[in-house]
């Protein structure tokens, strides 16, 4: 879905809610990103016609059968029963062979489809920038991708043909009744005008009511998720009440957005009724008058009072699915927004530079950074760290450091200037070619739920055990690995959770280093972990770090003593940079400010 | 629960069971949505006798006269429209109260649902996986309660049903008999479709959950992802379980194919049935020919209730499931018990005790082995221990976040477990490892919906260095921080969560490494601060009262302690104060000099 333009300059797109996509525009798209839905759509239409002219012809035949046959004047003709009663067997058979295949194919065929479509969606998360991603709570992301496909789902499989299906019955009627008499057609015909003309009003009205009860759908679930995973806060804070009445809020807005928006449905529907019986009598009365002026006779009339039925029977039907298909469009728009999200950190595709590896070099060209609608964060940066070096970053809290990790590892795009890695621009790299040569470990570590050995393999897809292991003793972490009980199968528990702090960055760091990249961005990577293993996995990288270059964010200053280079980071701007003798000597500086504290801290 | 064996064959039973619960708790809106269906059922047939009176006395005596009176034509008209109007009452009785009594039965559950996943213990937290526990509030809510759409309907068509079933016993009992072997088959193809059908919905709604998993988790770690640039692989995963539930919607749904078409066909085939009797009997002069158009007509009729209630227990299976699936989480047990006693009032700070206690996650490898300390009311000590050494365990047991599984924690002498709900929150505020933020304002997450006056989070955050920062975003106090704060950095995060520690004012103040995302200027600032009165309002009137446990690696942090306690091998390793503990120790030593033993070395260099 990505597109080569260069997309807007802050990277802070909102979720599209979709909400902005015609109905049917849904459908084109919709039926766009799964082809899987227009596979072999005409002979399930062919199925579904069969299916739907069965349930006609049964009732007929058996009718005739009861008329003709046994209730006939001449006293019940065997042979005419005999042959009408197989006829009808033949087209129950046929009709229900016809409407299983027909409901089997619908299935396997949206099912396929919007397979595709949850996936698609699902990947095109991934695909969008990390601020994007932000702008929705997880809770509501994952119900675009769950429970608003099934949603649709079940439309598609009980809505869409006989949807079509029951216009051509209605088409078919209308024929037959203009044929017996076009005044009695019109009449009916005009009965039912108020409900075709509402139908529009109530469309909107439904989409509108569907809408916001998709929404809250995904509000649910997010008022559902945080608590959870923050349920150490709620438990030690005893906010449990107050927790408990936010997500009863969302429960109780899911449930009445569902109740209004059931109310709309209810309402066109009996519509419905009332043309019906509008349509029964206006035929009546109008057929008796026409006996006065007219070849118009009772059996016509009559005859025409069942066509009536037979027009009624599809419009009902067809008024229920406009309302389902509200439902389900409503869900779909969500899912279809998320791909029409766009994708602003356009990966350059197969245009993309492959960067050469080795140890890279980074310059940072006036490059200013702001978040979307917030103050300059990163004002005209401009540096330049030589291939090979070792670079540690230090500054105050919320100064940018973080900001900076993620501009030169592309997680951003900066506003302004350009991050060029061995001089080319990051943005013509192919990500592919960027992810396997810059590695960051953010500040924040995720484990997957599963073992230690499976999330280090996520750095180097099928590495031997004998390699994590081997990369572990080079880190200097054999012995806390040998130590665990369970080894490298030792479950991590879900984000990690059943870990220790320190644990779970080792894994961290771990899956970073079988990565083996040319640059190493690490931001706070160590902070939990306890000084002496810190020390000793500072002096392993030191080592390790030699032929790449490096890039520390660290608050704990020995980092910055053992760096080729430091850099002062202080309210977006960079102040001082130089090797950490060079920085404290300079009196009065950020950095001697820092360093003085942190002396300071040691002495004590 | 039994054997999936007998599960399986009271699918139907249990199906209705699970109805009898929605009834039992929304009777009212259910005896409505029923009569509306009722009236609704009623009024069909109505239709036909209207259609049937008009005939007769208007339509056929108009053309026969050549004329015909105003006053009937009203009637006609008159005739249809109530009917219609009336029926259309049916329909919103029946479907509006159907719709609402199925949104209020899905209130209640969630509310059940939620509500447990505020009271059970972490432990069972972290056996289930987020984006399970949200199908289990979504998508298994809606399907236990998705039979209530139809019921209503079917129950009216029941009604259809039991009146034709009567009259053609009153026409022909023996062909009436044979025409009714109908609903033994209808019995057969149900058992058929639920013994086929509840298994593998079973499976696609276990599979829902594991979607969900996968995809909760996927966006979690979405970053990290991103970063090692793993979106294919996280794609794959994803891919295989979407395909797999895939797959097992459509064997369902081929099962759903086959079953609708069964039971639509059953009345006719019935028909033909009684038709071949009724011939039989009409020319052996048993019967006459009037009795079987009506009996076969009667069967016709029959056909739209048993659509309707198989439309009911098509619906069955998964209904079962979900029902099953929120119920696991209802009675999930092990919430852990309270006690009713009250900890004093006092501003006084509190008295920690630990005796002999014991915890492990896993009995193979045990972790705190007998721990045994306390600490007197206003004074610091600080936990000192290597990674993993079980200090973070420690400071969940201090909170009751989890229960010793020996030994006893207790505070001002009470123990742990018998103190009320929120007794100890009221005293104790533990500022965890990792510091996790709502997606609020800033004042609601310093607060935590506590009727506190703004002055107080000021002075909170100021006493946490967060005074700054928090001045200086758009709205002040009313940003709103994005989900886990996001909008923060890490250090400006911790410090939010160590303000929402210190509004409380707690008597005892556990920190669990809660500033090792700050820089060391203002962990300094922050240090100083709660040193001297944690509001920073006892100023220099000699300390502060609150008893405070910090676990720390920095020195400044130790060395502010009266007391160290050094933890190692689940055990206390050596308690005293740092200077002593370095010379007396020299694990201990070695752990916390390591930088000055790094700086020498590098001296030496
Ligand atoms: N996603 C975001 N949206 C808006 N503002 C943000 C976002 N992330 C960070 N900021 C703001 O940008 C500034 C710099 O944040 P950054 O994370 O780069 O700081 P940092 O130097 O890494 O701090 P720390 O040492 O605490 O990790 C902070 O004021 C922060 O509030
Ligand atoms: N939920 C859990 N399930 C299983 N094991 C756990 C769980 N939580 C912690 N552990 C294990 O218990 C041990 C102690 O963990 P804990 O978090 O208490 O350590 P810690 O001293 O706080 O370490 P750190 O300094 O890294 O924060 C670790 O080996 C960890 O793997
Ligand atoms: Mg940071
Ligand atoms: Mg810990």
């Amino acid at each position: 879905m990505s597109t080569t333009t260069t997309g807007p300059q802050t990277s802070g797109t909102r979720m599209d809610t979709g909400e902005d996509i015609g109905a049917i525009d849904t459908l084109r798209r919709g039926v766009a990103i799964s082809p899987e839905l227009k596979e072999g759509v005409w002979a399930t239409l062919l199925l579904a016609v069969i299916a739907s002219c069965g349930q006609v012809v049964v009732p007929i035949a058996v009718q005739q059968t009861l008329d003709r046959g046994l209730n006939g004047p001449g006293g019940p003709r065997l042979g005419y029963v005999v042959w009408m009663g197989l006829a009808a067997a033949a087209a129950i058979a046929v009709t229900s062979t016809a409407s299983y295949l027909m409901t089997s194919r619908l299935f396997a065929t949206s099912e396929r489809g919007l397979a595709t479509l949850r996936i698609k969606a699902f990947r095109h998360v991934h695909d969008l920038p990390l601020l994007t991603q932000n702008t929705e709570r997880r809770g509501a992301l994952v119900s675009r991708v769950t429970s608003d496909v099934d949603q649709v789902s079940q439309f598609l499989v009980f809505g869409g043909l006989i949807f079509v299906v029951s216009v051509g019955q209605m088409l078919v009627a209308t024929v037959l009744m203009v044929v017996y008499s076009w005044q009695l057609a019109l009449v009916v015909w005009l009965s039912f005008a108020p409900l075709f003309l509402s139908i529009r009003y109530f469309q909107r009205k439904l989409s509108a009511a569907y809408g916001v009860v998709r929404h809250q759908v995904g509000v649910l679930l997010g008022a559902i998720s945080e608590p959870v995973v923050g349920a150490a806060v709620v438990r030690s804070y005893a906010v449990e009440d107050r927790t408990q009445r936010r997500i009863d809020r969302a429960i109780g807005a899911y449930q009445s957005a569902s109740t209004r928006a059931q109310k709309f449905t209810v309402v066109s529907f009996s519509l419905g009724g009332i043309s019906a019986g509008l349509a029964n009598a206006g035929v009546l009365i109008v057929g008796v008058l026409l006996g006065f002026t007219t070849d118009m006779t009772a059996g016509k009339v009559l005859a025409f009072a069942f066509l009536v039925t037979l027009f009624v029977g599809p419009v009902q039907m067809g008024t229920q699915i406009l309302t389902d298909a509200q439902n389900a469009i409503a869900s779909w728009r969500r899912v279809i927004g998320i791909l029409e999200t766009p994708a602003d950190l356009v990966d350059p595709g197969p245009d993309g530079v492959v960067l050469p590896r080795g140890p890279i070099d980074v310059t940072f060209d006036h490059v200013s950074f702001a978040y979307p609608d917030g103050p300059p964060v990163l004002v005209d940066v401009d540096l330049h760290l030589e291939a090979g070096t070792r670079v540690a970053i230090v500054g105050e809290t919320g100064s940018g450091k973080s900001t900076f990790a993620k501009l030169l590892t592309r997680l951003m795009d900066p506003v302004e200037g350009a991050v060029l890695l061995d001089g080319l621009d990051v943005r013509t790299i192919a990500q592919e070619s960027l992810r396997a040569s810059v590695v960051l470990v953010p500040q924040e570590g995720f484990l997957f739920d599963d073992s230690i050995a499976a999330n280090v393999r996520y750095g180097r897809l099928g590495a031997t055990e004998e390699e994590i292991r081997a990369s572990a003793r080079e880190l200097g972490l054999s012995e806390w690995l040998e130590g665990l009980p369970r080894g490298l199968a030792t479950k991590v528990g879900q984000r990690g959770e059943s870990l220790s702090a320190g644990e779970r960055q080792l894994v961290a760091l771990l899956r970073a280093h079988l990565a083996d990249p040319d640059l190493l961005v690490l931001d706070e990577a160590t902070s939990a972990v306890d000084p002496r293993l810190e020390m000793q996995i500072g002096r392993a990288l030191e080592r390790l770090m030699e032929a790449r270059t490096s890039v520390t964010i660290a608050h704990r200053l020995s980092t910055a003593e053992a760096a080729d280079e430091v850099i002062v980071v202080d309210r977006g701007r960079v102040v001082q940079r130089g090797p950490h003798r060079e920085l404290v000597a300079q009196e009065g500086s950020v950095y001697a400010g820092l360093h003085a504290s942190w002396i300071a801290q040691h002495d004590a | 629960m039994g054997s999936e064996e007998s599960q399986r064959r009271s699918t139907t039973l249990e199906g209705f069971r699970v109805l009898g619960h929605a009834i039992r708790r929304e009777p009212g809106i259910f005896v409505l949505s029923t009569l509306g269906s009722v009236l609704f059922a009623v009024l069909t047939v109505a239709d036909a006798w209207v259609l049937g009176w008009a005939t007769d006395h208007v339509v056929i005596p108009a053309f026969e006269t050549g004329e015909i009176g105003a006053g009937l034509l009203w009637a006609v008209l008159g005739l249809f429209l109530g009917v219609a109007i009336l029926r259309a009452v049916g329909i919103v009785a029946r479907r509006l109260g159907a719709g609402v009594m199925q949104y209020r039965m899905q209130a209640h559950t969630r509310r059940a649902v939620t509500r447990q996943y505020l009271t059970l213990p972490m432990e069972w937290h972290q056996r289930h996986p987020t984006g399970q526990l949200l199908s289990n509030a979504y998508s298994d809510v809606e399907a236990a309660w998705a039979p209530i759409a139809p019921l209503p309907m079917a129950l009216g068509t029941v009604v259809m049903m039991v009146i034709a079933v009567v009259q053609m016993l009153l026409a022909d009992v023996v062909m009436a008999l044979v025409g009714l072997l109908v609903f033994p088959l209808v019995l057969v193809a149900n058992l058929a479709y639920q013994r086929l059908a509840s298994p593998l919905m079973t499976h696609a709604q276990g599979l829902r959950a594991e979607v969900s998993e996968i995809a909760h988790e996927s966006f979690d770690g979405a970053m990290v992802v991103k970063t090692l640039g793993r979106e294919g692989e996280e794609t794959e995963r994803f891919r295989a379980k979407a395909h797999e539930l895939r797959d097992v919607n459509i064997r369902v749904g081929r099962i759903r194919a086959a079953f609708d078409p069964t039971l639509a066909s059953l009345p006719n085939v019935g028909v033909l049935v009684v038709l071949a009797v009724g011939v039989a009997r009409v020319t052996s002069g048993q019967t006459d020919a009037g009795d079987v158009v009506t009996v076969a007509y009667l069967l016709t009729i029959v056909s739209f209730p048993i659509r309707a209630i198989g439309w009911l227990l098509g619906e069955f299976p998964r209904s079962v499931v979900g029902f099953r699936r929120t119920r696991a989480v209802i009675e999930a047990t092990g919430s852990m018990p309270h006690g009713g006693e009250a900890l004093p009032t006092t501003p006084v700070g509190a008295r920690l005790e630990v005796d002999g206690l014991r915890y492990s996650y896993d009995e193979e490898a045990p972790l705190l082995q007998g721990l045994s300390f306390d600490v007197e009311p206003g004074r610091t000590v600080a936990i000192v221990g290597a990674t993993a050494s079980g200090k973070s365990t420690l400071t969940s047991l201090l909170t009751r976040l989890v229960d010793p599984d020996g030994g006893r924690i207790l505070v001002d002498g009470a123990d742990l477990r018998d103190l009320a709900h929120g007794e100890l929150a009221r005293s104790v505020a533990l500022v965890p490892q990792n510091a996790f933020l709502f997606d609020d304002t800033v004042r609601g997450n310093v607060t935590l919906g506590a009727e506190v006056p703004d002055e107080d989070v000021w002075a909170a955050l100021r006493a946490a260095q967060a005074d700054g920062f928090v001045a200086a975003l758009p709205h002040g106090l009313d940003t709103r921080l994005g989900e886990r704060g996001t909008s923060l950095s890490g250090g400006q995060r911790q410090r939010i969560s160590l303000a929402r520690a210190l509004v409380r004012r707690p008597r005892l103040l556990i920190l669990d490494d809660a500033t090792s995302a700050v820089d060391p200027e203002v962990e300094a600032r922050i240090l100083a601060t709660l040193r001297h009165g944690a509001m920073g309002d006892g100023d220099s009137t000699g300390g502060s009262d609150t008893t405070l446990v910090v676990v720390a690696y920095r020195k400044a942090t130790i060395s502010l302690a009266d007391d160290v306690i050094h933890l190692q091998d689940g055990r206390v390793a050596g308690r005293g104060h740092h200077a002593d503990l370095l010379s007396s120790s020299p694990a201990y030593a070695r752990l916390v000099n390591a930088y000055e033993q790094a700086a020498h070395e590098a001296g030496e260099r």
